[in-house]
Protein backbone atom coordinates (compact mmCIF):
# COMPACT_ATOMS: atom_id res chain seq x y z
CA UNK A 1 0.00 0.00 0.00
CA UNK A 2 1.48 3.24 -1.10
CA UNK A 3 1.33 6.12 1.74
CA UNK A 4 -1.08 7.89 -0.28
CA UNK A 5 -3.45 4.63 -0.20
CA UNK A 6 -3.06 4.47 3.00
CA UNK A 7 -3.73 7.85 4.06
CA UNK A 8 -6.94 7.96 1.90
CA UNK A 9 -7.90 4.71 4.21
CA UNK A 10 -7.36 6.40 7.40
CA UNK A 11 -9.08 9.00 6.13
CA UNK A 12 -12.34 7.47 4.88
CA UNK A 13 -11.87 5.66 8.52
CA UNK A 14 -11.87 8.98 10.58
CA UNK A 15 -14.62 10.28 8.43
CA UNK A 16 -17.18 7.06 8.84
CA UNK A 17 -16.10 7.62 12.82
CA UNK A 18 -17.05 11.18 12.76
CA UNK A 19 -20.62 9.91 11.43
CA UNK A 20 -21.02 7.46 13.65
CA UNK A 21 -20.78 9.70 16.93
CA UNK A 22 -23.17 12.70 15.61
CA UNK A 23 -25.33 13.93 17.99
CA UNK A 24 -23.45 12.67 21.23
CA UNK A 25 -22.10 15.21 23.84
CA UNK A 26 -19.01 13.53 25.07
CA UNK A 27 -16.81 10.78 23.78
CA UNK A 28 -13.63 8.91 25.77
CA UNK A 29 -10.92 7.96 23.69
CA UNK A 30 -8.39 5.32 24.58
CA UNK A 31 -4.63 6.18 24.96
CA UNK A 32 -3.72 4.81 21.76
CA UNK A 33 -6.50 5.15 19.14
CA UNK A 34 -5.41 7.89 17.02
CA UNK A 35 -8.05 7.22 14.42
CA UNK A 36 -10.91 6.84 17.12
CA UNK A 37 -9.62 10.53 18.20
CA UNK A 38 -9.55 12.06 15.36
CA UNK A 39 -13.03 11.23 14.30
CA UNK A 40 -14.50 12.60 17.31
CA UNK A 41 -11.99 15.75 16.10
CA UNK A 42 -13.37 15.69 13.17
CA UNK A 43 -17.16 15.88 14.19
CA UNK A 44 -15.74 18.44 17.16
CA UNK A 45 -14.82 20.65 14.08
CA UNK A 46 -17.83 20.10 11.80
CA UNK A 47 -20.31 20.96 14.37
CA UNK A 48 -18.15 24.23 15.51
CA UNK A 49 -18.15 25.48 11.67
CA UNK A 50 -22.11 24.40 11.34
CA UNK A 51 -22.83 26.46 15.02
CA UNK A 52 -24.09 23.03 16.59
CA UNK A 53 -23.54 21.71 19.98
CA UNK A 54 -19.87 21.41 20.83
CA UNK A 55 -18.67 18.18 22.05
CA UNK A 56 -16.08 16.86 24.43
CA UNK A 57 -13.30 14.77 23.83
CA UNK A 58 -11.53 12.90 27.06
CA UNK A 59 -8.81 11.13 25.92
CA UNK A 60 -7.42 8.41 28.20
CA UNK A 61 -3.89 8.92 29.80
CA UNK A 62 -3.51 12.46 28.32
CA UNK A 63 -3.53 14.84 30.73
CA UNK A 64 -3.54 17.67 28.73
CA UNK A 65 -7.24 16.15 26.82
CA UNK A 66 -9.04 14.90 30.36
CA UNK A 67 -11.19 16.91 32.34
CA UNK A 68 -10.57 14.82 35.23
CA UNK A 69 -9.01 15.39 38.72
CA UNK A 70 -10.42 12.06 40.95
CA UNK A 71 -8.04 9.85 39.31
CA UNK A 72 -8.33 6.85 37.43
CA UNK A 73 -11.93 5.83 38.95
CA UNK A 74 -13.42 8.93 37.54
CA UNK A 75 -14.03 7.57 33.88
CA UNK A 76 -15.65 4.71 35.39
CA UNK A 77 -17.89 6.74 37.59
CA UNK A 78 -18.57 8.78 35.05
CA UNK A 79 -19.57 6.24 32.40
CA UNK A 80 -22.06 5.25 35.22
CA UNK A 81 -23.75 8.25 35.61
CA UNK A 82 -24.67 8.39 32.00
CA UNK A 83 -22.53 11.43 30.82
CA UNK A 84 -20.19 9.25 28.61
CA UNK A 85 -21.76 9.05 25.39
CA UNK A 86 -19.75 6.92 23.19
CA UNK A 87 -16.64 4.63 23.55
CA UNK A 88 -14.34 2.27 21.33
CA UNK A 89 -13.55 -1.69 21.95
CA UNK A 90 -11.57 -3.44 20.13
CA UNK A 91 -11.12 -6.85 20.50
CA UNK A 92 -8.03 -9.93 19.44
CA UNK A 93 -11.73 -11.98 18.59
CA UNK A 94 -15.22 -10.35 18.27
CA UNK A 95 -18.09 -12.73 17.81
CA UNK A 96 -20.95 -12.10 15.89
CA UNK A 97 -23.09 -11.57 18.86
CA UNK A 98 -21.22 -8.37 19.64
CA UNK A 99 -19.06 -10.19 22.57
CA UNK A 100 -14.96 -9.40 22.32
CA UNK A 101 -12.05 -10.62 23.39
CA UNK A 102 -9.30 -9.09 24.98
CA UNK A 103 -7.97 -12.05 27.10
CA UNK A 104 -6.60 -14.50 24.44
CA UNK A 105 -7.46 -17.66 22.33
CA UNK A 106 -6.92 -21.35 23.21
CA UNK A 107 -8.32 -22.34 27.16
CA UNK A 108 -7.81 -20.24 30.18
CA UNK A 109 -5.70 -19.57 32.18
CA UNK A 110 -2.65 -21.21 29.94
CA UNK A 111 -4.06 -19.91 26.55
CA UNK A 112 -2.68 -20.59 23.53
CA UNK A 113 -2.01 -17.02 23.15
CA UNK A 114 -2.74 -14.31 25.70
CA UNK A 115 -3.62 -10.46 25.23
CA UNK A 116 -3.15 -7.76 27.81
CA UNK A 117 -6.33 -8.25 29.64
CA UNK A 118 -9.84 -6.86 29.85
CA UNK A 119 -9.53 -3.59 30.47
CA UNK A 120 -11.95 -1.88 31.50
CA UNK A 121 -14.47 -3.21 29.05
CA UNK A 122 -17.05 -5.61 31.19
CA UNK A 123 -18.25 -2.60 32.68
CA UNK A 124 -17.72 -0.30 29.93
CA UNK A 125 -19.86 -2.36 27.48
CA UNK A 126 -22.80 -1.99 29.78
CA UNK A 127 -22.91 1.23 30.77
CA UNK A 128 -22.11 3.52 27.69
CA UNK A 129 -25.28 3.66 25.20
CA UNK A 130 -22.74 3.77 21.95
CA UNK A 131 -19.56 1.57 22.12
CA UNK A 132 -18.11 1.62 18.54
CA UNK A 133 -16.39 -1.73 18.01
CA UNK A 134 -13.51 -0.47 15.80
CA UNK A 135 -10.68 -3.13 14.53
CA UNK A 136 -8.86 -2.40 11.39
CA UNK A 137 -7.78 -6.47 10.36
CA UNK A 138 -10.92 -8.04 8.42
CA UNK A 139 -10.40 -11.48 8.81
CA UNK A 140 -11.75 -15.30 9.79
CA UNK A 141 -9.27 -14.99 12.80
CA UNK A 142 -10.92 -11.79 14.25
CA UNK A 143 -14.27 -11.77 13.41
CA UNK A 144 -14.93 -15.49 14.89
CA UNK A 145 -18.17 -17.38 15.23
CA UNK A 146 -17.58 -17.36 19.42
CA UNK A 147 -15.03 -15.36 21.06
CA UNK A 148 -12.61 -18.03 23.18
CA UNK A 149 -13.27 -15.69 26.22
CA UNK A 150 -15.57 -13.11 26.69
CA UNK A 151 -14.44 -10.24 28.14
CA UNK A 152 -17.32 -8.61 27.84
CA UNK A 153 -20.72 -9.29 26.55
CA UNK A 154 -22.71 -7.23 24.31
CA UNK A 155 -26.56 -8.66 25.23
CA UNK A 156 -27.85 -9.69 29.01
CA UNK A 157 -31.77 -9.97 28.75
CA UNK A 158 -31.07 -11.45 32.35
CA UNK A 159 -29.81 -7.37 33.58
CA UNK A 160 -31.13 -3.71 32.59
CA UNK A 161 -28.22 -1.68 30.79
CA UNK A 162 -28.25 1.36 28.42
CA UNK A 163 -24.68 0.50 27.14
CA UNK A 164 -23.87 -1.99 24.06
CA UNK A 165 -22.62 -2.00 20.98
CA UNK A 166 -23.29 0.34 17.54
CA UNK A 167 -21.63 -0.61 14.98
CA UNK A 168 -18.33 -2.19 14.30
CA UNK A 169 -15.88 -1.16 11.15
CA UNK A 170 -13.03 -2.08 10.07
CA UNK A 171 -10.71 -1.96 7.05
CA UNK A 172 -13.21 -3.54 4.64
CA UNK A 173 -16.94 -2.73 5.75
CA UNK A 174 -19.28 -1.32 8.66
CA UNK A 175 -21.89 -3.23 10.24
CA UNK A 176 -24.66 -1.78 12.66
CA UNK A 177 -25.43 -3.84 15.64
CA UNK A 178 -29.21 -5.08 16.48
CA UNK A 179 -29.64 -5.54 20.38
CA UNK A 180 -33.09 -6.76 19.49
CA UNK A 181 -31.80 -9.46 17.83
CA UNK A 182 -28.09 -9.03 18.65
CA UNK A 183 -26.36 -9.10 15.33
CA UNK A 184 -24.18 -8.08 12.90
CA UNK A 185 -26.37 -6.03 9.86
CA UNK A 186 -23.80 -5.17 7.36
CA UNK A 187 -24.44 -1.12 6.23
CA UNK A 188 -21.94 -0.75 4.08
CA UNK A 189 -19.16 -1.99 1.75
CA UNK A 190 -15.88 0.47 1.50
CA UNK A 191 -14.23 0.69 -1.96
CA UNK A 192 -12.00 -1.17 -3.17
CA UNK A 193 -14.07 -3.94 -1.80
CA UNK A 194 -16.93 -6.12 -2.59
CA UNK A 195 -19.83 -7.70 -0.17
CA UNK A 196 -18.42 -11.07 -1.28
CA UNK A 197 -15.27 -10.40 -0.07
CA UNK A 198 -16.82 -9.14 3.35
CA UNK A 199 -19.06 -12.76 3.45
CA UNK A 200 -15.27 -14.87 2.37
CA UNK A 201 -13.38 -12.97 5.36
CA UNK A 202 -16.00 -12.54 7.77
CA UNK A 203 -15.98 -15.69 10.22
CA UNK A 204 -19.86 -15.31 11.65
CA UNK A 205 -22.93 -15.26 10.37
CA UNK A 206 -24.71 -11.52 9.51
CA UNK A 207 -27.83 -9.81 8.34
CA UNK A 208 -27.25 -8.27 5.18
CA UNK A 209 -29.60 -5.76 2.43
CA UNK A 210 -30.21 -7.60 -1.13
CA UNK A 211 -27.79 -4.98 -2.83
CA UNK A 212 -24.66 -3.57 -0.06
CA UNK A 213 -23.69 0.36 -0.66
CA UNK A 214 -20.60 1.39 -0.99
CA UNK A 215 -19.49 3.21 2.11
CA UNK A 216 -19.10 6.84 0.56
CA UNK A 217 -16.34 8.40 0.45
CA UNK A 218 -15.04 11.87 2.31
CA UNK A 219 -16.39 14.81 0.31
CA UNK A 220 -13.54 17.36 -0.67
CA UNK A 221 -14.08 19.85 2.02
CA UNK A 222 -14.11 16.81 4.93
CA UNK A 223 -10.72 15.74 3.27
CA UNK A 224 -9.53 19.00 3.80
CA UNK A 225 -10.26 19.67 7.44
CA UNK A 226 -8.44 16.41 8.18
CA UNK A 227 -5.42 17.22 6.27
CA UNK A 228 -5.38 20.60 8.01
CA UNK A 229 -6.92 21.31 11.63
CA UNK A 230 -7.33 17.82 12.16
CA UNK A 231 -3.67 16.49 11.65
CA UNK A 232 -2.78 19.61 14.01
CA UNK A 233 -4.78 18.47 16.82
CA UNK A 234 -3.52 14.95 16.64
CA UNK A 235 -0.19 15.68 17.07
CA UNK A 236 -0.42 16.58 20.31
CA UNK A 237 -1.59 13.23 21.29
CA UNK A 238 -0.38 11.04 18.55
CA UNK A 239 2.59 13.02 16.67
CA UNK A 240 3.79 10.08 14.98
CA UNK A 241 0.49 9.15 13.77
CA UNK A 242 0.04 13.23 12.31
CA UNK A 243 3.84 12.62 11.42
CA UNK A 244 2.71 9.64 9.05
CA UNK A 245 -0.45 11.50 7.63
CA UNK A 246 1.28 14.31 7.33
CA UNK A 247 4.27 13.02 4.90
CA UNK A 248 1.78 11.21 2.76
CA UNK A 249 0.82 14.61 1.56
CA UNK B 1 4.08 8.42 60.36
CA UNK B 2 6.45 8.47 57.79
CA UNK B 3 10.19 7.99 57.95
CA UNK B 4 12.68 8.69 55.94
CA UNK B 5 14.82 5.74 55.11
CA UNK B 6 17.19 4.34 52.12
CA UNK B 7 15.88 2.79 49.13
CA UNK B 8 17.17 -0.81 49.95
CA UNK B 9 15.16 -0.48 54.16
CA UNK B 10 12.48 0.51 52.00
CA UNK B 11 12.30 -2.57 50.26
CA UNK B 12 13.49 -4.84 53.13
CA UNK B 13 10.13 -3.88 54.86
CA UNK B 14 8.17 -6.16 52.01
CA UNK B 15 7.84 -10.00 52.84
CA UNK B 16 8.07 -12.50 50.90
CA UNK B 17 4.42 -13.72 49.69
CA UNK B 18 2.88 -10.39 50.48
CA UNK B 19 0.57 -8.41 48.57
CA UNK B 20 1.60 -5.22 46.39
CA UNK B 21 -0.38 -2.62 45.16
CA UNK B 22 1.35 -0.75 42.29
CA UNK B 23 0.02 1.87 40.17
CA UNK B 24 -0.79 1.84 36.19
CA UNK B 25 2.50 3.59 34.25
CA UNK B 26 1.25 7.52 34.20
CA UNK B 27 0.37 7.83 37.79
CA UNK B 28 4.14 7.52 38.90
CA UNK B 29 5.66 3.91 38.98
CA UNK B 30 8.45 3.41 41.21
CA UNK B 31 10.69 1.61 38.93
CA UNK B 32 14.14 2.74 41.70
CA UNK B 33 11.71 0.03 44.34
CA UNK B 34 11.58 -2.32 41.52
CA UNK B 35 14.92 -2.70 40.84
CA UNK B 36 15.84 -3.09 44.59
CA UNK B 37 13.39 -5.29 45.39
CA UNK B 38 14.68 -8.02 42.55
CA UNK B 39 18.06 -7.40 43.92
CA UNK B 40 16.95 -7.95 47.34
CA UNK B 41 15.55 -11.45 46.10
CA UNK B 42 12.26 -11.64 47.10
CA UNK B 43 10.07 -14.04 46.51
CA UNK B 44 5.71 -15.00 46.02
CA UNK B 45 4.39 -11.47 45.72
CA UNK B 46 1.27 -11.09 44.54
CA UNK B 47 0.79 -8.23 42.84
CA UNK B 48 -2.53 -6.04 42.42
CA UNK B 49 -2.15 -3.96 39.63
CA UNK B 50 -4.23 -0.29 39.97
CA UNK B 51 -5.73 -0.91 37.29
CA UNK B 52 -2.96 -2.39 34.65
CA UNK B 53 0.60 -2.59 35.16
CA UNK B 54 3.44 -2.51 32.26
CA UNK B 55 7.23 -2.95 32.78
CA UNK B 56 6.91 -2.87 36.36
CA UNK B 57 4.95 -5.99 36.63
CA UNK B 58 6.62 -7.57 33.54
CA UNK B 59 10.38 -7.54 35.74
CA UNK B 60 8.84 -8.44 38.35
CA UNK B 61 7.31 -11.52 37.03
CA UNK B 62 10.35 -12.15 34.96
CA UNK B 63 12.80 -12.18 37.52
CA UNK B 64 10.37 -14.65 39.57
CA UNK B 65 9.25 -12.00 42.28
CA UNK B 66 5.83 -12.17 41.87
CA UNK B 67 4.26 -15.24 41.57
CA UNK B 68 -0.10 -14.03 42.01
CA UNK B 69 -0.38 -11.38 39.53
CA UNK B 70 -4.21 -9.69 39.99
CA UNK B 71 -4.83 -7.14 36.85
CA UNK B 72 -6.88 -5.75 34.35
CA UNK B 73 -4.32 -5.85 31.69
CA UNK B 74 -0.80 -6.07 31.11
CA UNK B 75 1.15 -3.92 28.66
CA UNK B 76 3.99 -2.29 27.38
CA UNK B 77 1.69 0.21 25.00
CA UNK B 78 2.62 1.62 22.45
CA UNK B 79 5.81 -1.11 22.67
CA UNK B 80 3.47 -4.09 22.50
CA UNK B 81 2.78 -7.05 24.59
CA UNK B 82 4.23 -7.67 27.84
CA UNK B 83 6.75 -10.54 27.25
CA UNK B 84 7.39 -11.98 30.42
CA UNK B 85 4.01 -11.75 31.31
CA UNK B 86 2.72 -13.69 28.79
CA UNK B 87 5.85 -16.46 28.55
CA UNK B 88 4.40 -16.94 32.26
CA UNK B 89 0.95 -17.11 31.43
CA UNK B 90 2.10 -20.15 28.74
CA UNK B 91 3.92 -21.97 31.18
CA UNK B 92 1.78 -21.97 34.49
CA UNK B 93 4.20 -20.23 36.73
CA UNK B 94 2.46 -17.33 37.47
CA UNK B 95 -1.53 -17.24 39.07
CA UNK B 96 -3.97 -14.97 37.43
CA UNK B 97 -6.16 -13.20 38.74
CA UNK B 98 -7.96 -11.30 35.58
CA UNK B 99 -10.05 -8.21 36.21
CA UNK B 100 -11.25 -5.56 34.77
CA UNK B 101 -10.13 -1.93 36.10
CA UNK B 102 -13.29 -0.87 37.83
CA UNK B 103 -13.63 -3.96 39.92
CA UNK B 104 -10.19 -2.99 40.99
CA UNK B 105 -10.70 0.57 42.15
CA UNK B 106 -14.50 -1.37 44.22
CA UNK B 107 -12.37 -3.53 45.82
CA UNK B 108 -9.73 -1.15 47.08
CA UNK B 109 -12.98 1.75 47.96
CA UNK B 110 -13.89 -1.20 49.94
CA UNK B 111 -10.95 -1.81 51.87
CA UNK B 112 -10.30 1.81 52.09
CA UNK B 113 -13.89 1.96 53.75
CA UNK B 114 -13.53 -1.09 55.66
CA UNK B 115 -16.15 -2.69 54.23
CA UNK B 116 -16.05 -6.91 52.94
CA UNK B 117 -17.33 -5.87 49.43
CA UNK B 118 -18.73 -3.09 46.93
CA UNK B 119 -21.36 -3.90 44.55
CA UNK B 120 -20.18 -2.11 40.96
CA UNK B 121 -21.98 -2.22 37.56
CA UNK B 122 -21.72 -4.08 35.00
CA UNK B 123 -19.47 -7.26 34.21
CA UNK B 124 -22.70 -9.50 34.27
CA UNK B 125 -22.51 -11.62 31.15
CA UNK B 126 -18.00 -11.61 31.05
CA UNK B 127 -16.31 -14.71 31.78
CA UNK B 128 -14.30 -12.81 34.43
CA UNK B 129 -17.57 -14.14 36.75
CA UNK B 130 -15.98 -17.81 35.89
CA UNK B 131 -12.61 -17.46 36.18
CA UNK B 132 -13.25 -14.92 39.24
CA UNK B 133 -15.17 -17.02 42.01
CA UNK B 134 -14.40 -14.33 44.40
CA UNK B 135 -16.64 -12.26 42.60
CA UNK B 136 -20.41 -12.92 43.37
CA UNK B 137 -23.67 -11.73 41.38
CA UNK B 138 -26.21 -11.08 43.68
CA UNK B 139 -29.79 -9.74 44.08
CA UNK B 140 -29.45 -6.24 44.96
CA UNK B 141 -30.89 -6.11 48.93
CA UNK B 142 -32.53 -2.56 48.07
CA UNK B 143 -34.01 -0.45 45.55
CA UNK B 144 -34.97 -1.76 42.21
CA UNK B 145 -34.89 -5.36 42.30
CA UNK B 146 -32.16 -6.61 39.79
CA UNK B 147 -29.01 -8.52 39.89
CA UNK B 148 -25.46 -6.91 40.61
CA UNK B 149 -21.85 -7.88 40.70
CA UNK B 150 -19.87 -7.98 44.27
CA UNK B 151 -16.43 -7.87 44.89
CA UNK B 152 -14.42 -8.65 48.01
CA UNK B 153 -12.52 -5.73 49.31
CA UNK B 154 -8.41 -5.53 48.46
CA UNK B 155 -6.54 -4.85 51.47
CA UNK B 156 -2.61 -4.80 49.81
CA UNK B 157 -0.17 -5.50 52.59
CA UNK B 158 1.82 -2.69 50.73
CA UNK B 159 0.99 -0.07 48.89
CA UNK B 160 4.52 1.06 46.89
CA UNK B 161 4.45 4.05 44.35
CA UNK B 162 6.82 7.05 43.24
CA UNK B 163 6.16 11.01 43.12
CA UNK B 164 7.86 14.39 42.31
CA UNK B 165 8.16 15.01 46.26
CA UNK B 166 7.77 15.15 49.56
CA UNK B 167 8.48 17.35 52.83
CA UNK B 168 9.98 16.90 55.47
CA UNK B 169 7.04 15.65 57.96
CA UNK B 170 6.45 13.19 55.19
CA UNK B 171 2.98 14.38 53.19
CA UNK B 172 3.48 13.15 49.69
CA UNK B 173 2.30 15.75 47.00
CA UNK B 174 0.24 13.14 44.40
CA UNK B 175 -1.65 15.81 42.47
CA UNK B 176 -5.12 14.41 40.66
CA UNK B 177 -3.25 10.87 40.82
CA UNK B 178 -6.28 10.18 43.14
CA UNK B 179 -6.17 6.17 42.81
CA UNK B 180 -2.43 6.73 44.63
CA UNK B 181 -4.77 7.87 48.14
CA UNK B 182 -6.72 5.27 47.58
CA UNK B 183 -4.23 2.50 47.16
CA UNK B 184 -2.85 4.19 50.83
CA UNK B 185 -5.98 4.23 52.54
CA UNK B 186 -6.66 0.49 51.66
CA UNK B 187 -3.05 -0.77 52.73
CA UNK B 188 -1.63 -1.62 55.74
CA UNK B 189 1.69 0.10 54.50
CA UNK B 190 2.68 2.87 52.44
CA UNK B 191 5.70 2.96 50.94
CA UNK B 192 6.75 5.88 48.60
CA UNK B 193 9.84 6.70 46.43
CA UNK B 194 10.43 10.80 45.45
CA UNK B 195 12.95 12.93 43.06
CA UNK B 196 13.38 14.81 46.19
CA UNK B 197 12.44 16.35 49.69
CA UNK B 198 11.03 19.79 49.75
CA UNK B 199 11.73 22.25 52.84
CA UNK B 200 8.45 23.89 52.36
CA UNK B 201 5.21 22.20 54.35
CA UNK B 202 2.72 21.04 52.21
CA UNK B 203 0.21 21.19 53.96
CA UNK B 204 0.48 24.68 54.42
CA UNK B 205 -2.39 25.71 52.34
CA UNK B 206 -5.11 24.50 50.95
CA UNK B 207 -3.65 25.14 47.22
CA UNK B 208 -0.41 22.85 48.12
CA UNK B 209 -3.09 20.43 50.40
CA UNK B 210 -5.55 19.67 47.82
CA UNK B 211 -3.03 17.24 45.90
CA UNK B 212 -1.08 15.61 48.60
CA UNK B 213 -1.56 12.28 50.21
CA UNK B 214 -0.59 13.07 54.26
CA UNK B 215 2.30 11.52 56.52
CA UNK B 216 -0.96 10.10 58.30
CA UNK B 217 -1.02 7.52 55.30
CA UNK B 218 2.97 7.23 54.64
CA UNK B 219 5.03 4.85 56.41
CA UNK B 220 8.39 4.96 54.88
CA UNK B 221 9.53 7.19 51.87
CA UNK B 222 13.04 7.25 50.00
CA UNK B 223 14.50 9.55 47.88
CA UNK B 224 15.11 8.25 43.96
CA UNK B 225 16.33 10.42 41.80
CA UNK B 226 14.38 9.92 38.18
CA UNK B 227 12.91 6.80 39.91
CA UNK B 228 10.16 6.30 37.81
CA UNK B 229 12.50 5.92 34.58
CA UNK B 230 11.93 4.74 32.12
CA UNK B 231 8.17 5.22 32.58
CA UNK B 232 6.90 8.55 32.96
CA UNK B 233 6.29 10.99 35.89
CA UNK B 234 3.89 13.93 35.52
CA UNK B 235 4.89 17.07 35.43
CA UNK B 236 8.49 16.01 35.33
CA UNK B 237 9.72 13.61 32.69
CA UNK B 238 8.17 11.59 29.91
CA UNK B 239 8.44 7.82 28.98
CA UNK B 240 11.69 6.97 27.53
CA UNK B 241 10.13 4.89 24.11
CA UNK B 242 13.31 3.74 23.16
CA UNK B 243 14.27 2.40 26.34
CA UNK B 244 10.85 0.50 26.29
CA UNK B 245 11.14 -0.82 22.73
CA UNK B 246 14.64 -2.30 23.64
CA UNK B 247 12.98 -4.37 26.69
CA UNK B 248 10.75 -4.95 24.70
CA UNK B 249 12.86 -6.39 22.06
CA UNK B 250 15.24 -8.47 24.41
CA UNK B 251 12.28 -9.43 26.28
CA UNK B 252 11.57 -12.04 24.26
CA UNK B 253 13.50 -14.53 24.96
CA UNK B 254 14.56 -15.88 28.28
CA UNK B 255 18.31 -15.04 27.55
CA UNK B 256 17.81 -11.63 26.41
CA UNK B 257 15.38 -10.60 29.38
CA UNK B 258 18.59 -11.85 31.31
CA UNK B 259 20.94 -9.37 29.99
CA UNK B 260 18.45 -6.69 29.83
CA UNK B 261 17.66 -6.87 33.95
CA UNK B 262 21.62 -7.48 34.86
CA UNK B 263 22.29 -4.27 33.04
CA UNK B 264 19.17 -2.71 34.38
CA UNK B 265 20.14 -3.44 37.92
CA UNK B 266 23.49 -2.58 38.10
CA UNK B 267 22.45 0.82 36.49
CA UNK B 268 19.68 1.33 39.53
CA UNK B 269 22.64 0.63 41.44
CA UNK B 270 24.98 2.81 40.26
CA UNK B 271 22.26 5.71 40.43
CA UNK B 272 21.32 4.79 44.32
Amino acid sequence: MTMQDDRARKELLITIIAGLLDGIRHVAVGASSPIPAAGAMLLRARNEQQGKPPISISILGSSRHNFFTNGGVELFDCAAQGRVDAFFLGGGQIDGAGNINLVGTGDYPRMDVRWPGSFGSAYLYHLIPRVILFREEHSPRVLVPKVDFVSAAAVTPEVKRRGGPHALLTNLALFDFDRERGGFRLRSVHPGYTADDVRDRTGFDYAAPEIVPPTPMPDRATVELIRGRIVDELAECYPEFARTMAAAA
Amino acid sequence: MAEMVGLEALVASIAAGQSIAIPVDRAGVSMAATAAMIDAGLTGLHLVCVPISGLQADLLIGAGVASVVETSAVSLGEAGGAPRFVAAVRDGSIKLRDATCPAIHAGLLAGQKGVPFMPIAGIIGSDLLQVRPDWKVIDSPVGEPGKVVVVPAITPDVALFHAPEADRFGNVRIGRYRELATMAYAAKRTLVTVERIVDRDLMATEDSAAGVLPALYVDAIAVAENGAWPLPLWDEYETDGAELSRYAAMARTDEGFRAYLSAFLSRSKQVA
